[in-house]
């Protein structure tokens, strides 16, 4: 689909990203100085206890949650500088960025393919092809037949695999997931987590995932270890001997 | 892909009944505007039918329909005397409340010219115009008097014998077309007792001047007719409506009749604006300050509820922004909503009028640049209302859905 992985250019650097939430006595340095590299292709899982700024740092890459000091470069182009936006972050998102969270976030008032449909809209794609692409990718991840349905009267996975479907549709460069499988029983979790390494090895996207589940950490191909806001492992432990 | 009809079939319950109370609040703005219309055509309706060119009222009053004027029936062969003057009228018109059928019975009672004027002017809905000189009365629909009903006014009984539609009088009472002196004495009617006891005032006066000592066969006259005696003035009427020959300059005749003391002059159109001016000025601006009043509620409960939806959507909204959705695609989410509330409300509200209106104990007159104008206030409001809602989403930061 791309050759994006034969690209040398790594899909996330970022570098000494500082998050201080508050000031004063409430004053929260929820990220200390992290600096790592991701590459095309490669899916990183990003493990830590509660509070260790986990979420922080995967929302400072994802262009949502600016960070106070540091700079981050995605596929080559820096896009933030401290709190500072370089590009319109926006597009950004819309273009090279894809979100999955805990929650699947599904939009309640449209049905299973329309919220797939939507991100594709979004992104300038006209209704008819996006709807035929919204669709594949809904047979892609074995939820075609729901299709038509509202968010309401899917399951649990259901809903992940089509908030999955809705994070490909725009054939991101990087895929950004906070406990996409905490919602799911061991089984269905597993399942999105290999769809990720999929994804990452077909298209070439790089991969970035939250997780807690230490049962799965086989299909990751690093994982970065967070505690108090640093990052423990500096940059690379290959967890896939 | 729509996501405004989107979430409206989603949430329909709760947009359709936010439609029907805005259509409703909107159907009672489109009333009172028809009804200010409905106040000034029944205000204007008479002075403009009975076709008279030029008002003769008494000396510095602004009568007859604003206020009270009395001028002796005698103007009116004054009035003819005039070059450029076809015809000269009596206009004799006052309201009674009477009882008929054991219902309170409101009209007004019009006098016509008889035997110049027996109605011939006047649209006639069933039956004729007047054919004798008394007893004879045309009616208008609203009072619900049928074609050959007998009406008992003063000490005479009068047959309906023709029917008009939607011919009232300044306050909205049907008229009623009688003969002028049928209409003087329907008006000036007194009791048998209060004829006698006028006779003998009129005798105590005559006896109490030495005119009476002179000449006693003045006090017999006394108590005879009152157009039998010389030194009681004409019968008055209220004004005299003079009409123009063909060509005849109207500025010039009124300029003769401006040099009468004892008289003022109007033109219809003088006349027709001391009714607005007058009467229906104060109505207006109180249905004015209605509308606004309602105007301004509408808005504010349509913000009120496209805020709520707005607010209902917030994590969607979020989730949006998220994807990197641009502005226009959430502020056309919330403003096309608005807009479509609005629509609908005033779609329904005009339908609703449709059989409401013509209800109304008052006539209600919908104009098309009322309807128009009313639809650019609703297309107004339905954007100012959506502003609460596109700020409060404006500001809502994308990692919102995180929370
Ligand atoms: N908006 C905020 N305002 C203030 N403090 C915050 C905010 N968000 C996070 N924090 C704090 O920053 C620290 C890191 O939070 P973060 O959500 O990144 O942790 P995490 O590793 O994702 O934890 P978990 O595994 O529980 O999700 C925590 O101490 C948290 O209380
Ligand atoms: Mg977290």
């Amino acid at each position: 689909m791309t050759n994006a992985a034969a690209d040398t250019t790594p899909a996330i650097e970022a570098f000494n990203l500082t998050k201080v939430y508050g000031s004063g006595n409430t004053e929260v340095v929820a990220m200390k100085d992290v600096s790592l590299t991701v590459a095309r292709g490669e899916v990183v899982a990003l493990l830590g206890p509660s509070g260790a700024g986990k979420s922080t740092l995967l929302t400072a890459i994802g262009l949502i949650n600016p960070p106070t000091a540091g700079r981050i470069v995605i596929g080559g182009q820096p896009v933030m500088e401290a709190d500072h936006a370089l590009v319109d972050l926006r597009a950004f998102r819309r273009q090279h960025l894809g979100f999955i969270f805990q929650k699947s976030n599904l939009i309640p008032f449209l049905s299973a393919v329309e919220n797939v449909q939507v991100a594709l809209e979004i992104n300038d794609v006209l209704p008819r092809p996006a709807r035929s692409r919204a669709m594949e990718l809904l047979d892609y991840l074995g939820v075609a037949d729901r299709a038509n349905n509202l968010p309401d009267a899917l399951s649990g996975g259901q809903q992940q695999r089509v908030a999955v479907a809705r994070a490909l549709a725009n054939e991101p460069s990087l895929i950004l997931a906070d406990e996409p499988t905490a919602a799911l029983d061991s089984e269905r979790g597993r399942q999105v987590m290999e769809l990720f390494r999929k994804v990452a090895h077909e298209r070439g996207a790089a991969v970035m995932v939250v997780t807690h589940d230490h049962r799965s950490l086989d299909v990751f191909d690093r994982h970065f270890e967070m505690e108090d806001g640093r990052l423990k492992n500096g940059t690379e432990r290959n967890i896939e001997q | 892909m729509n996501l405004a009809t989107k979430d409206i079939r989603h949430n329909f319950g709760r947009f359709a009944l936010t439609t029907v109370g805005i259509g409703l609040l909107l159907m009672i703005v489109m009333g009172m505007g028809g009804i200010y219309r409905g106040l000034i055509r029944e205000a204007t309706l008479l002075v403009e039918k009975i076709g008279a060119d030029l008002w003769l009222v008494q000396g510095s009053t602004r009568g007859p329909f604003a206020e009270i004027s009395r001028v002796p029936a005698n103007l009116e062969d004054r009035a003819r005397a005039v070059p450029g003057v076809a015809g000269a009228r009596r206009f004799v018109s006052h309201t009674i409340q009477r009882e008929h059928r054991g219902r309170p019975l409101r009209m007004v009672v019009q006098g016509l010219s008889w035997p110049e004027d027996r109605g011939a002017w006047i649209p006639l809905v069933a039956g004729r115009p007047l054919r004798q000189a008394h007893f004879e009365t045309i009616a208008d629909r609203s009072l619900g008097l049928p074609l050959g009903e007998k009406l008992k006014l003063g000490k005479d009984v009068y047959e309906v014998v023709g029917l008009t539609k939607g011919m009232v009088g300044s306050g909205g009472d049907g008229l009623c077309f009688f003969t002028v002196s049928d209409a003087v004495s329907i008006q000036f009617d007194v009791p048998g007792e209060g004829v006698r006891l006028e006779r003998q005032a009129r005798r105590a006066r005559a006896e109490g001047q030495d005119i009476g000592r002179l000449q006693p066969l003045l006090l017999e006259r006394a108590a005879g007719p009152a157009s039998g005696i010389p030194a009681l003035a004409p019968p008055q009427v209220s004004a005299v409506m003079v009409t123009l020959q063909p060509g005849a300059d109207a500025a010039q005749v009124a300029a003769t009749f401006a040099t009468w003391p004892d008289i003022k002059v109007y033109s219809t159109q003088q006349q027709i604006n001391l009714l607005l001016a007058g009467m229906v000025d104060k109505a207006r601006r109180q249905l004015g300050l209605f509308r606004v009043l309602l105007i301004i509620i509408s808005t504010i409960i349509m913000a009120l509820i496209i805020y709520t939806l707005t607010l209902d959507k917030i994590h969607d909204i979020a989730m949006l922004k998220l994807m990197g959705a641009r502005n226009g695609i959430i502020v056309g989410l919330i403003l096309q909503q608005a807009l479509l509330i609005g629509a609908l409300g005033y779609g329904l509200a005009y339908w609703l009028g449709t059989f409401a209106f013509p209800k109304f104990p008052r006539l209600v007159v919908i104009e098309t640049p009322d309807l128009l104008s009313l639809a650019a206030i609703v297309l107004g409001i339905s954007v100012l209302s959506s502003l609460l809602g596109i700020w409060k989403a404006m500001s809502v930061e994308p990692n919102k859905v995180l929370s």
